[in-house]
């Protein structure tokens, strides 16, 4: 599919006509730019004409349906009842909402989560440990993958919620969800899944992976960011963060924000529609680009999963002796955006937490490097990398020998 | 004899990275041999904390904790 937006344009500032320069793109876990289809639906959703839906009058009656069409389209995704979808305004408010929004009506007081989860759910976990909460957090293997014979060992009878991820976005390692889900089925646990990265990829389906609640994130399935979702069986009993005019079922309060949500909702059709033949040319793209730089950097090494147990459409890894900053700010300079997969490390210059948590104490410390493939992304982009990255590489270890 | 801070920084009720990055910004502040106290809820603060000063090589003199919260005294470096 050919198109052109902000990423392929010419450089702001870069001088005349002739003088552009093609940005290559490989951060869609970072941001992913918005289908065309989603918008050309929302436009009128913005310009006017939609009431809200919560109103009595016959424009609000449109918008109530407009509403529960992206719902049940949301839910199609990954095979739930609509009716257990709640929108929120991202997906780090979903986790929130389903961690805290658990916690505080259960009895017992005990978390488990993984070691590598994202900062919206560790951050959120941490919080409750302030509040007298127990957590575990379960470590993982060098793949960064959980063990489900440890989450089994981890629930206690007073454990109020199992939370993990279903895909982590800075090493691209896939979870066995499905298999922690027989454990905590089998316990009586509630099962929460940070799907972010996984879902539109991977296939989830929330009954045969026994997931009791599922975060969602509009933009990671190219949908309008400012969108999340949580999906929930009925009979979780959850307490609403947000509270005001009973949107959402009570759990979310706040008029909805319908030109995103309906833009989630079509979003989350065109993932499920043509997801797997995406994922098919991205797992391609992406195996290109791995093999073209082990040939050219063979002292770089992966980071997490490989094969089947990996997001399709993300490598990672750690050059030895370079600096993931310094590399990806000489790609920027050469107009390749990539990013080292962890926001927090990225702030703080401090390794992550995943990278500590795989056990590669001494990688941590260089950083990863995370390149995430996404609808728009070209061969001829994957070419670019494999050529430039090398002499980027290169120009470093001539800089800070060693 | 009780520390005594130079500088003192707030970040009860913040979270990773929000301490470490607000240490690093007030450390700036400060003259070598200087100490900040920085106070801090979050729990994983100490392991943090600990890391950023291996790392930096500024001191990390004491740590006070009274029930959730954290008092770090960080005598900077250099």
């Amino acid at each position: 599919m050919a198109r052109s937006f902000a990423f392929s344009s010419a450089r702001p500032g870069s001088g005349g006509p002739g003088a552009t320069v093609s940005r290559v793109y490989l951060d869609y876990a970072g941001f992913s730019p918005v289908d065309p289809r989603v918008v050309a639906v929302m436009r009128p959703f913005l310009e006017g004409g939609v009431g809200n839906p919560g109103a009595p009058h016959s424009l609000g009656l449109e918008a109530r349906a407009s509403l529960d069409g992206a719902r049940a389209k949301v839910a199609r995704l990954i095979g739930g009842a609509p009716s257990g979808v709640i929108f929120t305004a991202s997906a780090t408010e979903a986790s929130n909402l389903a961690i805290k929004g658990v916690a505080q009506r259960a009895p017992g007081r005990h978390i488990v989560a993984s070691a590598v989860e994202h900062v919206s759910v560790i951050n959120t976990c941490r919080d409750l440990e302030k509040r007298g909460f127990a957590v575990t957090y379960v470590p993982v293997d060098a793949e960064g993958r959980v063990d489900p014979d440890a989450v089994a060992r981890a629930v206690r009878a007073e454990t109020a919620l199992v939370s993990l991820m279903a895909a982590n976005g800075e090493i691209g390692t896939l979870e066995p969800i499905a298999a922690i889900g027989k454990v905590t089925r089998a316990r009586g646990v509630p099962f929460h899944v940070d799907a972010v990265g996984a879902a539109g990829r991977v296939p989830l389906a929330v009954d045969e992976a026994h997931i009791d609640l599922l975060t969602l994130s509009s933009n990671d399935l190219y949908g309008p960011p400012g969108a999340g979702a949580l999906w929930m069986r009925p009979e979780i009993k959850l307490a609403p963060l947000i509270l005001g005019g009973g949107q959402e079922g009570g759990y979310r309060a706040g008029t909805e924000n319908l030109p995103a949500i309906v833009g989630m909702g079509v979003a989350a059709d065109l993932a499920r529609l043509e997801g797997p033949a995406e994922v098919a040319r991205l797992r391609e793209l992406r195996d290109r680009l791995l093999a073209g730089l082990l040939e050219r950097l063979p002292e770089a090494r992966l980071t997490g999963a490989r094969g089947e147990n990996r997001l399709p459409h993300h490598a990672s890894f750690v050059v030895p002796g370079v600096k993931a900053d310094g590399i990806l700010l000489e790609l920027d300079l050469r107009g390749v955006a990539a990013s080292s997969g962890s926001a927090c490390g990225a702030l703080t210059g401090e390794p992550s937490h995943v990278l500590r948590a795989i056990g590669c104490d001494r990688d941590a410390l260089e950083g990863s490097l995370c390149f995430t493939l996404g609808r728009w992304t070209t061969a001829s982009e994957i070419d670019v990398v494999v050529e430039t990255l090398p002499a980027v590489v290169a120009r470093l270890h001539r800089l800070a020998p060693r | 004899m009780p520390l005594v801070a130079d500088r003192k920084l707030d970040c009860v009720g913040l979270f990773c990275p929000m301490p470490i990055l607000k240490t690093r910004e007030a450390m700036k502040h400060l003259a070598v041999g200087q100490i900040l106290e920085t106070t801090s809820d979050d729990p994983a603060s100490e392991a943090d904390m600990k890391s950023w000063t291996a790392r930096t090589g500024h001191e990390l003199l004491e740590i006070d904790k009274n029930g959730t919260v954290f008092r770090f005294f960080v005598r900077k470096t250099r």
